[in-house]
C-alpha cells in the first residue's frame, strides 16, 4: 500500500510505502490524521504550508457495495478550520485500486498563474504506482464540460478525472473539487469548504488515474470480507429507501423536498420561512413525472459511482427530451431552489449545470444567493436573475468574486444580518429552529454548518432508526454526538453516507459493515468500536480546530435565529450553549 | 369534520389522478383518528412510515379535528 507525496513547488514525487502508524486509516480518518499532522493550523488556507490530502475508503475499490467514496481533506479557505468533504467517483476506486491510500499535494507551484494536471498510472515493472506532471494550462478558465471530454481524448477511456474548476481558479471559498461520474461528465463534487481553491492554489488543475493494470485492493481475510458484503447487500436491498426501485432510486434525494415542507423544516427564501409553496413543483416526485412526460417513460436514477446498488442520481430533462443537468440532488435543488424563493426545475437543473460547469459548490452557492436576494440585489423569485449571478461568478467580477467568497462574506459585503452561516459555512436545507437536533450538528460540527456530519434528520423527520420529535431540544446534544461519531466511521469506512439509512434500522447491515472492514484490514473491530474509532477522528479535527482559533465560541448558531420565530411552528433555535458544549466535552 | 390531505410519493396510486402534494378534501366522522383516515382512503398501513397533522407527526391513534390539515408519506430519504 502507497502514501504518495507531490511537492507542486519543485515538481516531484515521492512514492513510499504506507507508514505502519496510518494502515487502519482511510478516507476522513486518513485525510484529518494527515492534515492535523502536518498542516499548520494557523497558515493561510490558500498558501503553500496547506495540503491537500485525498484518501480513499478502507473497502473503497473492493466489491463492497456503494463504497467508491473519496475522501479530500485541507485546512479549509471557507471555514478556516479543518476539512473533510466526500465524493462518489470511479476516481476513488481507481486511486483504491492503485493500492494508494494516501495522496498529499503539497507546497506551491513558484510560477503565478500556471497551472499543471498530474497523471498516475501503474508501473508493472516496478509494480507500484508512477506520478507525471502535464502542463495544464490550456484547460485554464474553461467551463469544465469543455475541457473533461479533451482529457479523456487525451488520454483514453481507462482513466477518472479529479480536478477544479475555474472557481478553484480564482481561490473562491465555494470552490469545490470535481470528478467525473460514470458518463464522463464533470459532476460529483467534493463539494464544500472551498477544497477546489486549495487545489488550484497549488498550481494543480486536475489528478488523471489510469486504472490500466491496477493491481486492486489486497483483502486481508477474504471469508471474513465476503460475510460483511452480503450483509451489507442484504440490508440495502431490503430496506424501503435503499432497494431497487425503492425512494432514492426512485424519486432521487429531492424526495426530501415535500416531507422537509410538511414539517415545516424546509428553508425558504434565505431561511425565513420553514414552508415553500412551490415545494411540490420542485419536489423528487416533480422530477420523476416531469421525466416521465418529456421522456414518454419512466425513468429510475443512476449510479454515481461503480459498484452503487442504491442510485440515487437523477437527470433533468429539457421538454424535447435531451438532458438538461445532471444531478438534481435534494441540496442543489433546496438551495437553487426554495432558498431563493424559485419553483421552476428548469431554471434550477440550468444553475445546477452551471455550478457543475464552473466547479462551484451548490450548497454554498444557493445560500450566498439567498442572502444576496435578502440585500435586495436581485428580487426572491427572480431565476434569471439568480442564473446570471451564477455567470458573474464564471467572470470573475467584482459581484462574482464577493459571491464566490461564500454566504457569509457575501453576507458582510451587503451588511445583511440574515447570514444562515456557521464557522463561515452556509447553512444546507434544514431548519435549525425546526429541526433542533441538526441545528446542534451545524453549530458543534468540526466542518462549520454541515447536515453530512451528524445526519439527525433521520430520527427526527424519517422515522429512521426510531422517532424523535424534531422541535424538542431535550436529548438532542447525544443524539447529535452519537450521529457524529458513527459518521465518521462511516466516512472512514469508504461507504456512502446514505447506507446508513439501511444499516441503522437493519442491525446485520451494521455488523456487515465492520466485517468488510476487519476483512481488508485484518483488524478485531466489533459494532461497538464504531463510536469509538469515529470519535478519535472528531477528536483529532476539533484539536485542529481550537488550535486554529475555531474553539467554544464558534459552535453557535447565528444570532437572528433565536430571536426571530419561525413560521409555521413560531420556533427559536432553544439549545442552550452549555446543551451544545457538551457534544464535544463529552466526546 | 372536513380534512385537507395530502398523499406523496409512492402513495398517490391509491386516489386517481393525484399528484404528489396535491391536496383533497376527506370528510370522516368527529372521532375519527389517523387510523380512520388510513381507511377511508384504503391506503394500507404497512405502506405509511410518517403522518404528520398541522406540520407535526403524529401516531395512527392521534385523534383529528375539524380543519386538520394532513400529510401522509411512505418510507423515503435523501440527504
Amino acid at each position: 500500500m502507497w502514501f504518495i507525496r507531490v511537492n507542486m513547488t519543485d515538481l516531484t514525487s515521492r512514492v513510499e510505502p504506507l507508514p505502519d502508524a496510518y494502515k487502519h486509516l482511510g478516507g476522513r480518518g486518513m485525510t484529518s490524521t494527515i492534515v492535523a499532522k502536518e498542516v499548520p493550523p494557523l497558515c493561510h488556507p490558500l498558501g503553500p504550508n496547506n495540503k491537500l490530502v485525498f484518501a480513499p475508503g478502507i473497502v473503497t475499490g473492493t466489491p463492497a457495495p456503494t463504497s467508491a467514496r473519496v475522501s479530500a481533506g485541507a485546512k479549509s479557505p471557507l471555514t478556516g478550520g479543518i476539512k473533510e468533504t466526500n465524493g462518489g467517483s470511479s476516481w476513488a476506486a481507481d486511486l483504491a485500486d492503485m493500492q494508494v491510500r494516501a495522496l498529499v499535494i503539497e507546497g506551491q507551484a513558484k510560477k503565478n498563474g500556471k497551472l499543471w494536471g498530474l497523471h498516475l498510472a501503474w508501473d508493472a515493472a516496478a509494480s507500484q504506482p508512477k506520478v507525471e506532471f502535464f502542463d495544464a494550462n490550456e484547460y485554464a478558465g474553461k467551463d469544465l464540460f469543455e475541457v473533461f471530454p479533451k482529457i479523456y481524448a487525451k488520454y483514453g477511456d481507462t482513466i477518472s478525472i479529479s480536478g477544479c474548476g475555474v472557481a478553484g481558479e480564482y481561490g473562491y471559498g465555494n470552490a469545490g473539487i470535481v470528478y467525473n461520474d460514470p458518463a464522463k461528465r464533470p459532476t460529483r463534487y467534493s463539494g464544500r469548504g472551498g477544497l477546489g481553491s486549495v487545489m488550484g492554489s497549488k498550481g494543480l488543475k486536475f489528478i488523471v488515474l489510469n486504472r490500466e493494470g491496477t493491481p486492486g485492493v489486497p483483502v486481508m481475510d477474504e471469508a471474513l470480507f465476503d460475510q460483511g458484503r452480503k450483509k451489507m447487500i442484504d440490508a440495502l436491498r431490503t430496506h424501503d429507501i435503499t432497494k431497487p426501485k425503492g425512494a432514492l432510486n426512485t424519486y432521487g434525494t429531492a424526495v426530501l423536498i415535500n416531507i422537509m415542507n410538511e414539517a415545516g423544516g424546509l428553508p425558504t427564501r434565505n431561511f425565513s420561512s420553514g414552508r415553500f409553496e412551490g415545494a411540490a413543483k420542485i419536489a423528487g416526485e416533480a422530477i420523476f413525472e416531469g421525466n416521465k412526460q418529456r421522456l414518454g417513460k419512466e425513468l429510475y436514477n443512476h449510479a454515481c459511482s461503480p459498484g452503487c446498488i442504491i442510485q440515487c442520481s437523477n437527470t433533468w430533462h429539457n421538454p424535447d427530451g435531451t438532458e438538461a443537468a445532471s444531478c438534481v440532488e435534494y441540496e442543489s435543488d433546496w438551495a437553487l431552489g426554495a432558498n431563493c424563493g424559485i419553483d421552476n426545475l428548469d431554471d434550477i437543473a440550468t444553475m445546477v449545470k452551471l455550478c457543475n460547469a464552473y466547479g462551484l459548490d451548490t450548497i454554498e452557492t444557493g445560500a450566498t444567493i439567498g442572502v444576496i436576494m435578502e440585500a435586495g440585489v436581485i428580487p426572491f423569485g427572480d431565476s434569471q436573475g439568480a442564473i446570471n449571478l451564477v455567470h458573474e461568478m464564471d467572470k470573475g467580477t467584482p459581484l462574482g468574486r464577493i459571491l464566490g467568497g461564500g454566504t457569509a462574506f457575501a453576507g458582510k459585503a451587503y451588511g445583511v444580518t440574515r447570514v444562515p452561516a456557521v464557522k463561515g459555512q452556509g447553512m444546507p436545507a434544514y431548519e435549525p429552529r425546526a429541526v433542533k437536533g441538526i441545528g446542534i450538528t451545524y453549530a458543534t460540527s468540526t466542518m462549520g454548518a454541515d447536515h453530512t456530519a451528524g445526519y439527525t434528520i433521520a430520527p427526527e423527520i424519517l422515522g429512521v432508526s426510531g422517532k424523535q420529535d424534531p422541535l424538542t431540544p431535550e436529548g438532542k446534544a447525544a443524539l447529535s454526538r452519537g450521529f457524529q461519531a458513527a459518521t465518521a466511521f462511516i466516512d472512514t469506512s469508504g461507504h456512502c453516507l446514505f447506507i446508513a439509512f439501511a444499516i441503522l434500522d437493519i442491525a446485520s447491515g451494521m455488523e456487515g459493515m465492520v466485517e468488510e472492514c476487519n476483512g481488508v484490514l485484518g483488524t478485531k473491530w466489533t459494532t461497538a468500536d464504531i463510536g469509538r474509532v469515529g470519535a478519535e477522528v472528531l477528536k483529532t479535527e476539533r484539536a485542529f480546530n481550537e488550535a486554529a482559533g475555531l474553539g467554544k465560541e464558534t459552535d453557535r448558531i447565528p444570532e437572528f435565529m433565536r430571536t426571530e420565530p419561525l413560521p409555521p411552528h413560531n420556533q427559536v433555535f432553544d439549545v442552550l450553549d452549555e446543551a451544545l458544549d457538551t457534544v464535544y466535552s463529552e466526546l | 369534520m372536513r380534512l385537507r390531505v395530502k398523499l406523496f410519493a409512492f402513495l398517490t396510486r391509491y386516489r386517481d389522478n393525484l399528484s404528489s402534494g396535491m391536496p383533497f378534501e376527506v370528510d370522516l366522522p368527529e372521532d375519527a383518528t389517523v387510523a380512520d383516515l388510513l381507511r377511508a382512503l384504503q391506503v394500507p398501513d404497512e405502506e405509511v412510515k410518517m403522518t404528520f397533522v398541522n406540520g407535526l407527526a403524529q401516531s395512527e391513534d392521534w385523534p383529528l379535528k375539524d380543519g386538520d390539515e394532513v400529510g401522509i408519506f411512505p418510507p423515503i430519504a435523501g440527504g
